[in-house]
């Protein structure tokens, strides 16, 4: 037990870090199914949109600020409960996706919305006069123009997620953010610390590079 | 073809953006709309395809009550309805042809339609070859011309006109006119022009109306609101209102002639000086052409020899005191 990474020990690591990727991932994809959605409906019932209506949109609006509002490591607690409910489980890497999700997904939908303002009024209005459909129009013209706006937003919730998950911990999820809260802070293993945090930065780093090479792709400005 | 009748339009706060809009167009014509920014141009030309509604009155076209149409209604009429813009609106992330090919994909058309048509589009719009760039890779006046090409797509009987030029530069405004005037003469296209520069009106348009504050202050045929405006609303889109405050000092009779037509090639001023001894100063003055007339208009000033002689003439030919 001598060395610099003498507490290290690097099968909980992998573990730990599959776990990360897991939480990361489940989350994601189901904080991209609901937020999407919900960040087209706040754009298009919103003042401007074809489906403009104070009623819907302040309704939307208020769900979403409530749920952005609850701080992550409260959420996680107070969605026991309906974790337990949905998935059988508070604990584990499941028991973590609900609340991920739920934490996630509104601020998506909000960083989806924003991108949807950024299309062009006057391209919104070509695709509206040719006779489309409001279907029409998200499918063949607000989500495609928007695509790099909402791939951009889509990069920076998954790293809100990597960080959320780490909190997870606290709960007993799992995952690399726990390992570090465990070993490196409560036992003073500073090398633990050191690795987890290591491997958190590469993830960001790494999410944070597919994302700009995905934002380059389908920008064609 | 396009009718309004007493239509008003005010939003949620503030003040009216039209009010008493009474407008006929007639088919087949090119109509200018002028009025400075905010004058309620833009709202007025999205009532014509239902982007806009009024909040008063009624907006026809070809005889059909917009306020009466159902959503496919209004997607119907619309596709009988082209309309291009001031930032031309075209989808950045999709190629010149698919942009063209847009409002056949949403009107149902199959791909060997579209494979057929949209080449043909672009042909006419002189971009043929075009079709694999982006909208980025474009000039101005390119962007412009497959905003064209996309408005005519579903052959529409009526093309809307916003701004469509305003962000071109002069020589691009021209040879897009032209354009528009092309099609206007070879596919009978009624054309609904909106603009804030006079430039646009008399060189395309064949009637024009003034809107002021969202009201219809003056209309008529182009020359004649331009060669006599009747309001000091278009005296001043004329920028008229700037040669008046500053008037040439001259020690004689001053008069205004307007010729048009063939009377422009006319040797008038030097056959009146010649007979009556009367010299003749150009003080101030525009010649230039119309959609399908030329004019000039010159402010004149009279000395020495048989003065009264010369200003019968010159009344006589329709000069007026300036």
């Amino acid at each position: 037990m001598s060395g610099f990474f003498a507490h290290v020990d690097w099968a909980e690591i992998v573990q730990a870090t599959l776990d990360t990727l897991v939480m990361l991932g489940g989350s994601l994809l189901l904080t991209l199914l609901i937020g999407l959605p919900l960040g087209v409906l706040l754009f298009l019932t919103g003042p401007g949109g074809p489906w403009r209506s104070r009623v819907a949109n302040g309704a939307l609006a208020l769900l979403v600020n409530l749920l952005r509002s609850v701080p992550f490591i409260i959420l996680l607690i107070v969605m026991i409960p309906v974790t337990v409910l949905l998935v059988g489980t508070s604990l584990g890497v499941a028991g973590a996706i609900p609340p991920l999700v739920v934490g996630a997904a509104p601020f998506f939908a909000r960083l989806v919305e924003t991108a949807l303002r950024e299309v062009d009024r006057n391209t919104i209005e070509a695709v509206q006069a040719m006779g489309a459909t409001t279907r029409d129009l998200v499918f063949r013209a607000l989500l495609p123009e928007a695509l790099p706006g909402i791939v951009a937003g889509a990069t920076v919730t998954a790293i809100a997620l990597v960080s959320f998950t780490a909190m997870a911990g606290v709960v007993g999820a799992g995952g690399l953010g726990d390992l570090a809260i465990r070993f490196g802070y409560q036992r003073f293993q500073t090398d633990v610390m050191l690795v987890t945090v290591a491997l958190l930065l590469a993830l960001v780093q790494l999410l944070q590079m597919a994302g700009d090479a995905l934002v380059r792709r389908f920008t064609r400005t | 073809m396009i009718r309004l009748e007493n239509v008003h339009k005010h939003y949620a706060a503030g003040r009216a953006a039209l009010a008493e809009v009474d407008l006929e167009i007639a088919r087949g014509e090119v109509f200018g709309i002028i009025g400075r920014s905010g004058a309620g141009k833009s709202t007025l030309v999205r009532l014509l395809n239902g982007l806009e509604r009024p909040s008063g009155g009624r907006v026809l076209v070809d005889g059909i009550d917009l306020a009466n149409l159902d959503g496919a209604g209004l997607r119907a009429l619309r596709r009988r309805v082209g309309m291009i813009f001031q930032n031309f609106g075209l989808l950045s992330a999709r190629t010149v042809f698919d942009n063209v090919a847009l409002p056949l994909r949403i009107a149902g058309a199959d791909a060997a339609t579209i494979r057929a048509r949209v080449p043909e589009l672009l042909a006419r719009v002189g971009l043929a070859d075009y079709g694999t760039r982006y909208p980025a890779q474009l000039s101005g006046g390119q962007k412009q011309r497959v905003g064209i090409a996309r408005a005519l797509a579903t052959g529409p009987d009526i093309l809307l006109c916003d701004e469509a030029t305003s962000a071109l530069d002069p020589e691009t405004t021209r040879s897009t006119l032209a354009l528009i005037a092309d099609l206007n003469r070879e596919l009978g296209l009624t054309i609904v022009l909106i603009t804030h520069e006079m430039e646009v009106v008399r060189q395309v348009c064949d009637r024009v109306a003034v809107l002021h504050a969202g009201r219809l202050v003056e209309r008529g045929a182009v020359a004649d609101v331009f060669l006599a405006p009747g309001t000091a609303e278009t005296r001043a889109l004329l920028h008229e209102d700037e040669a008046a405050a500053t008037p040439i000092p001259f020690d004689g009779a001053v008069l205004r002639l307007t010729l048009r037509g063939e009377a422009v090639a006319a040797p008038v001023l030097s056959r009146i000086a010649r007979e009556t001894g009367t010299d003749v100063a150009i003080l101030d003055g525009r010649v230039g052409q119309f959609k399908d007339e030329r004019f000039s208009q010159l402010t004149l000033g009279l000395s020495g020899g048989d003065t009264k002689a010369a200003l019968a003439a010159l009344h006589g030919l329709g000069a007026v005191a300036a």
